[in-house]
């Protein structure tokens, strides 16, 4: 029955860790009517990886997650899991069960009951199922619960429910739609970290579905971030944040500060840009593809990478902006502050709290000095 | 001054607010009252007189001859006679095996339509329950009449049937069990879907694809999801089906055969032909006993409904 794919190995059909993909999305697209919902995506999943596709309401992502479940057949394209093509199958004859967005759950049935339907349906055992469901409940920390009605239930414990009722069955893929969507944000983050937790423990792949960029970057081994029914780019947190490939990705996930402007110069491994606001230009490290002496090209810093201080900084720095601090927002950890340029743009820096009486303060109106070093600034593909 | 007259105003329309709530918790007992209560008592009244050639043909409850002194009349022979006589028990015993049999098949027809409805796009579910609800526009009498042309021997149907060959003598429904079976299908039809389709279109589809999605085939969802929380639109269903079938008289009467014994065409008989009012009533009085069991069934089970959603 496991077929393994034939195209074994080059660099495409590997996912990171080195082995070859366990869920192969290729080339997948679905069209309702003349809506594009996923656009020709195409995706490596390793085994036990805990995949997330993010990306704002409407992108697509629920629509790829139903093909995945099988509600939904591809326009076009193929999906494989661990080497079977599962396109011949139906939704009750797939190994991939789904934590709905809604959670689902059969309201005329107990906990106990919902869990243990996948179970009844497969004919296990009962002294088995009794067994599997106990242990689900326990994972989810629900054991006391079990003879309770969903109605009867807060909106984490039904979470929970239905958490415990799409793993008790064991599938190869596990389908998470916006898990944490209906919770509270306290209780959302502290969850954030028992799935990731349970992940572990029951070593299933996990795909999650979220619109919150704190969410996928906490939870996820990697990331797609997806835009219209495309993917932006696939990596994993950091370099998602650290090096986005477009101002799409680079806005989507945390804050940037983008200038545009013009390479000058590649100079060994850094690229010179002139920018109106930077007296002696910009630099930043040279990327495979580009840009050639002459591009126009997006250059982007994360707020907490560019230095502020009071004092001018020497004639020839790169990397250096002058302007007016035009507000402070004390966050606690962290203080923002929005600094107004000489020719009106806004950059926005932040900096650790590290000492209680805020260090050398820097008040509003003050005129300060902003830079950064090479390495923090990022080219993109505008 | 001011701070001694200002209580009184507000008492006043504290009052005034009172009596508005206790006249609307008021009006539906005001309401029983007068179009359930009394004409129950009336009928109840009727049940213990007895028959006198007079206007109106029984004998009074109270009498107060002349020079005597207030008497009460009344005597218990019209039940007797109904526990007596086997007709009644056998008309009664059937009356409740055609409704029952009539509301399973209401059932089996009505359920795949309710279903279908609420499966239809959003867009055309108006103009569905419209259409369902589109007979009573005209008269429920006329309408049995229609079916006496559809299932008689020369009718509609045999003509279809024989034409396309698939008989070469008339089916004999008219007259028969039968007839009444498809006439109290037919009549009460809307009273079953309607409640099943309020139901089923609440129901969460992604209910039915958790199913498929843990293991279970469409069709044993249905059975296992779909049926359960339909429950309380079958019960409703039912009950409403149920109920008036029972004492039916029109649908007997019309397509009936002269064997389809059933209350409701007993109560007529009484009335109408023997013009024996007194046992007329008592047997109205019965089917209203023999009915509050079931009635009291599914007002519990409404109340319970009600409980649960909210
Ligand atoms: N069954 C459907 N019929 C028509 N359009 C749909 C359907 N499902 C999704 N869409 C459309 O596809 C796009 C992507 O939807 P979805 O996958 O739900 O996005 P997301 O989960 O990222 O918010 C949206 O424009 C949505 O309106
Ligand atoms: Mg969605």
């Amino acid at each position: 029955m496991s077929r393994r794919p034939e195209h074994a190995g080059g660099e495409e059909s590997t996912a990171p860790g080195g082995e070859a993909a366990f869920l192969r999305i290729e080339g997948v697209s679905k069209s309702f009517g003349n809506v594009t919902a996923v656009d020709n995506v195409s995706l490596d999943i390793a085994r036990g990886e805990f995949f997330a596709l993010l990306g704002p309401s409407g992108c697509g992502k629920t629509t790829l997650l139903r093909m995945l479940a099988g509600f939904e057949n591809p326009s076009a394209g193929a999906l494989l899991l661990d080497g079977v093509d599962l396109a011949a199958l139906p939704p009750y004859r797939r190994p991939v069960n789904m934590m709905f967005q809604s959670y689902a759950l059969f309201p005329h049935m107990s906990v106990a009951g919902n869990v243990a339907f996948g179970l009844r349906q497969d004919r296990v055992p009962r002294a088995e199922i009794a067994a599997r469901v106990a242990d689900a409940l326990a994972l989810v920390e629900l054991s006391p619960l079990a003879r309770r009605k969903p109605h009867q239930l807060s909106g984490g414990q039904r979470q929970r429910v239905a958490l415990a009722r799409s793993l008790v069955k064991r599938p190869k893929l596990l389908l998470l739609d916006e898990p944490l969507a209906a919770l509270d944000k306290k209780l959302r983050e502290q969850t954030q970290f028992e799935l990731m937790a349970i992940q572990q423990r029951v070593g299933i792949t996990f795909v999650i579905v979220t619109h919150d960029q704190d969410e996928a970057m906490t939870v996820a081994d990697r990331i797609a971030v997806m835009e219209e029914g495309r993917i932006a780019q696939v990596d994993t947190p950091s370099a998602i944040y650290e090096a986005p490939r477009s101002r799409y990705v680079a806005e989507f996930i945390g804050d940037v500060n983008i200038f545009e402007g013009r390479a000058s110069a590649v100079n060994g491994g850094d690229v010179l840009v002139e920018q109106a606001d930077a007296p002696d230009g910009l630099a930043a490290p040279a990327r495979a593809d580009g840009p050639a002496a002459g591009d126009a090209v997006l250059l982007a810093v994360r707020p907490e990478k560019i230095e502020i201080a009071p004092e001018p900084l020497p004639p020839g720095t790169m990397n250096a902006m002058a302007g007016e601090v035009t507000e402070i927002a004390y966050l606690g950890s962290v203080s923002t502050y929005r600094v107004r340029l000489d020719s009106g743009r806004t950059v926005v820096s932040t900096h650790t709290n590290r000492l209680r009486d805020g260090g050398a303060a820097i008040d509003r109106g003050a005129r300060v000095h902003l830079s950064w070093p090479v390495e923090a600034s990022i080219l993109l593909r505008s | 001054m001011n701070a001694k007259h200002e209580p009184k105003p507000r008492r006043q329309r504290a009052g005034r607010g009172l009596l508005r709530r206790g006249s609307v918790i008021a009006s539906p007992y005001l309401w029983l009252l007068f179009f359930f209560l009394v004409p129950f008592v009336i009928v109840l009244k009727i049940s213990v007189a007895e028959v006198q050639l007079a206007i109106p043909p029984y004998t009074p409850l109270f009498d107060w001859p002349e020079g005597g002194s207030l008497e009460l009349f009344a005597v218990g022979d019209n039940y007797l006679l109904l526990i007596e006589d086997s007709l009644y028990i056998r008309a009664y015993a059937n009356s409740l095996k055609i409704a029952a049999i009539s509301t399973a098949l209401a059932l089996l027809v009505g359920f795949p339509i309710a279903y279908a409805m609420a499966r239809a796009p959003r867009a055309w579910q108006a103009t569905l329950v419209m259409m369902v609800i589109l007979p009573f526009w005209t008269s429920f009498l006329i309408r049995v009449y229609a079916w006496i042309g559809i299932l008689k021997n020369e009718g509609m149907l045999n003509g279809v049937l024989r034409w396309i060959g698939v008989i070469d003598r008339p089916l004999i429904i008219l007259n028969t069990d039968i007839a009444v079976y498809i006439g109290i299908v037919y009549s009460y039809l809307p009273f079953m879907v309607l409640p099943l389709y309020a139901n089923l279109v609440r129901m969460d589809r992604s209910l039915l694809e958790a199913a498929a999605d843990l293991g279970c085939r469409p069709a044993g969802a249905f059975w296992k999801i779909t049926v359960p929380l339909a429950r309380p639109g079958i019960v409703a269903g039912c009950f409403l089906v149920f109920i008036p079938a029972v004492g039916e008289f029109v649908i007997p009467d019309l397509l009936g055969g002269s064997g389809t014994l059933m209350i409701g065409r007993i109560l007529w008989t009484e009335f109408f032909s023997n013009r024996d009012w007194p046992v007329a009533s008592a047997v109205a009085v019965i089917l209203l006993l023999v009915l509050i069991v079931p009635i009291v069934l599914f007002q519990r089970h409404q109340q319970r409904q009600r409980e649960a959603d909210a």
